[in-house]
């Protein structure tokens, strides 16, 4: 199909928005001529946020109603978007923003607030995946929940690990992990090796999620930790292999999302 | 007269067949017709039919009893056996209710184990499954066989004789040929009806009691739908699934309701509700019937066996067959034999098929369903 000089004057004033409502936060990101990224948190339903997300968009001047105005919308909230053109899951999405990071033979280890997954590209296609099972440990959510436990945001969970002298934390569920983390806090441990411990502990669940695969060699960090250079680090050491951070990691569903509603939206034309 | 019916409401009723035939187990009950229970595809059906008895399946299917089975199984144990164990002791299942015998085979450890329990309260016949298929074990297997139609010529004082098993070896025969004429319309592309219709057809012929009814409605049926595809009445073109593993029923339908509802139609099904107790015939002409029968049944190809190249033989033949795009493996929680086997499959599904895999571990509760339908949409964007 060739497009003439009209149809890409149209595509100047086009806008593919990604929407990545997230079982913690939602991302969106807006590609095309406009360009924005935010985060905000979902709340406790998809759906109001959704349209918090569309009154947004429009004080930014972008009307997701709008002919020139494609929208996908990915994660677990992904249906509760009832003015997507499009629905595609959170791994098809998080390939395609992969791809924009690292490019089109890479392994995305993306760890969210509810699950963790390891996505395999191929060719800039998804070639393989996997996700951890019913289970919360090696994921956001058991961070989150031993932050509270200390006292301290993720932020500073990250900055008193690299401090601290990994304690063992060898519980797989983290509710039991969290008894093992009250322990030593009874016991008087510093926060810090506590803190040490936690990471190690989350990041030895992700490792082993993702040694079940033949990995590449490139592997990116997305998410919410993906800008955390101890965690990659930590990650590294027990995977055997470079992970990198990324510093727009936690954008990679929303961003794959623009694209691929920039993608399908040619595909139509 | 024979009033023509709207296929979406022949699938109906035999997605019903299963409810429908609590009330006519009864009436053959009433009648004195022996029925003989069985959990297995391992169970010569035949040997039964062939003394008049009526065959029924037991295998459970909904999460509503597996609380109360676990008061004696350990929770960490397939959901099949402890639904069915817990259908059994608290009387609710009817089929099992109104089984005069109930046949098990030593299949995979949960079950066996989960068998001498169930002896306890119910007259349950055990037939040693061997877990190889050579020549031993298929004169093992022919003896068991033989043991059973002993078996049940003393318990209901009746003689079976290998005109009547021969005579029951061709209907089931027929009602084989019907069933996989009915499966085999999904060679077209796109398939004629969705993969959720088709299972309910063949989940439902097997609590069919009359065996011998199975050709003429299933025939009539693969009439009607070649009669409308040629009309032009078909499925979108879709993805097409194959799947495998776990026999799927009740609750797990899920699994083909995830890939019906995110982009992909099944076109076959490689398990024991599909071409697993269907593709393969008992030999007519053997003049030793029960040479033909252990014969047969031996070469099913569940995980149970070490090694099972069978299973490897007919999903290789049915990717191709069916134009297969992508395998879904369905694993029930520690089912082991499936759940170990499913590195296997992947590997010849991905390196000898050059198609993808996915396997799914799940049980009967629908905790799941979102996490499901997003690794199921997610495996189907990626065809």
């Amino acid at each position: 199909m060739t497009r003439g000089p009209d149809d890409r004057k149209d595509e100047e004033n086009m806008n593919f928005v990604g929407i990545d409502i997230g079982s913690t936060a939602s991302k969106v990101s807006v590609r095309g001529d406009k360009e924005i990224n935010y985060v905000l948190p979902t709340g406790w339903s998809s759906k109001e946020t959704a349209g918090t997300i569309k009154e947004k968009l429009l004080e930014e001047g972008v009307d997701v109603e709008a002919e020139d105005t494609k929208v996908v919308a990915t994660g677990y909230g992904r249906i509760a978007v009832d003015y997507a053109d499009y629905v595609i899951t959170e791994i098809t999405c998080h390939a395609r923003g992969g791809r924009e990071f690292a490019g089109n033979d890479c392994a995305v280890i993306d760890v969210g607030g509810q699950d963790t997954k390891v996505i395999i590209l191929e060719d800039g296609m998804v070639k393989d995946f996997l996700m951890n099972d019913k289970c919360s440990a090696g994921t956001g959510k058991f961070l989150e929940i031993m932050a509270n436990r200390l006292g301290v945001t993720l932020q500073e969970l990250f900055e008193m690990a690299d401090r601290g002298n990994i304690l063992s934390i060898s519980s797989l569920c983290t509710v039991f992990a969290e008894s093992e983390v009250i322990n030593y806090i009874g016991e008087g441990k510093p926060r810090e090796d506590i803190a040490a411990g936690v990471v190690d502990s989350v990041a030895a669940k992700v490792a082993q999620l993702a040694q079940r695969k033949d990995l590449p060699e490139k592997i990116i960090l997305t998410g919410g930790l993906s800008k955390s250079r101890y965690f990659t680090a930590q990650l590294s050491d027990k995977l055997g292999r470079t992970v990198e951070p990324t510093e727009m990691g936690r954008y990679a569903g929303a961003i794959g999302a623009a694209k691929l509603a920039e993608e399908k939206s040619r595909k139509r034309r | 007269m024979e009033v023509i019916k709207d296929l979406p409401e022949v699938f109906e009723e035999f997605a019903e067949q299963r409810k429908k035939s609590f009330l006519a187990v009864k009436e053959l009950k009433d009648k004195g017709v022996p029925v003989v229970g069985a959990y297995c595809t391992y169970f010569p059906q035949e040997i039964a039919m062939a003394m008049g008895a009526a065959t029924v399946g037991l295998c459970s299917t909904s999460d509503e009893t597996i609380s109360v089975a676990e008061k004696d199984l350990p929770k960490n144990l397939c959901p099949l056996i402890k639904s069915s164990y817990g259908f059994a002791v608290t009387d609710k299942c009817p089929f099992f209710y109104f089984s005069d015998v109930v046949v098990g085979e030593t299949t995979c450890d949960g079950k066996k184990k989960m068998y001498e329990y169930m002896s306890e309260f119910k007259d349950v016949f055990l037939m040693e499954l061997p877990n190889t298929q050579g020549e031993q074990a298929f004169q093992l297997w022919k003896s068991e066989i033989i043991r059973f139609k002993e078996y049940l010529e003393k318990k209901f004082d009746v003689e079976i004789t290998e005109d009547q098993i021969r005579n029951a070896i061709k209907i089931n025969n027929a009602g084989r040929r019907s069933l996989r004429r009915l499966y085999e319309v999904m060679h077209h592309d796109p398939a004629p009806i969705t993969g959720h219709d088709l299972f309910k057809v063949l989940y439902g012929s097997t609590f069919k009691f009359d065996r011998s009814q199975i050709p003429a409605e299933v025939d009539a049926l693969v009439d009607k739908i070649e009669k409308e595809y040629a009309e032009g009445k078909m499925q979108e073109k879709k993805p097409r699934i194959l799947v495998t593993g776990c026999p799927i029923g009740g609750a797990t339908e899920k699994v083909i309701q995830a890939i019906e509802n995110n982009g992909g139609i099944v076109v076959t099904y490689e398990n024991c509700t599909g071409a697993k107790s269907i593709d393969k015939l008992v030999d007519e002409d053997n003049p030793d019937v029960y040479d033909a029968l252990a014969r047969r049944y031996l070469d099913i190809g569940c995980s149970v066996m070490a090694p099972n190249p069978n299973r490897l033989e007919l999903l290789g033949r049915l990717i191709d067959e069916y134009q297969v795009d992508g395998v879904v493996e369905m694993i029930l929680q520690a089912c082991h034999t499936y759940n170990v086997e499913s590195t296997g499959i992947r590997r010849f599904v991905n390196e000898k098929k050059n198609i993808p895999y996915i396997g799914v571990e799940t049980d009967y509760s629908q905790a799941d369903i979102g996490q499901l339908n997003t690794r199921i949409a997610a495996f189907i964007e990626m065809l």
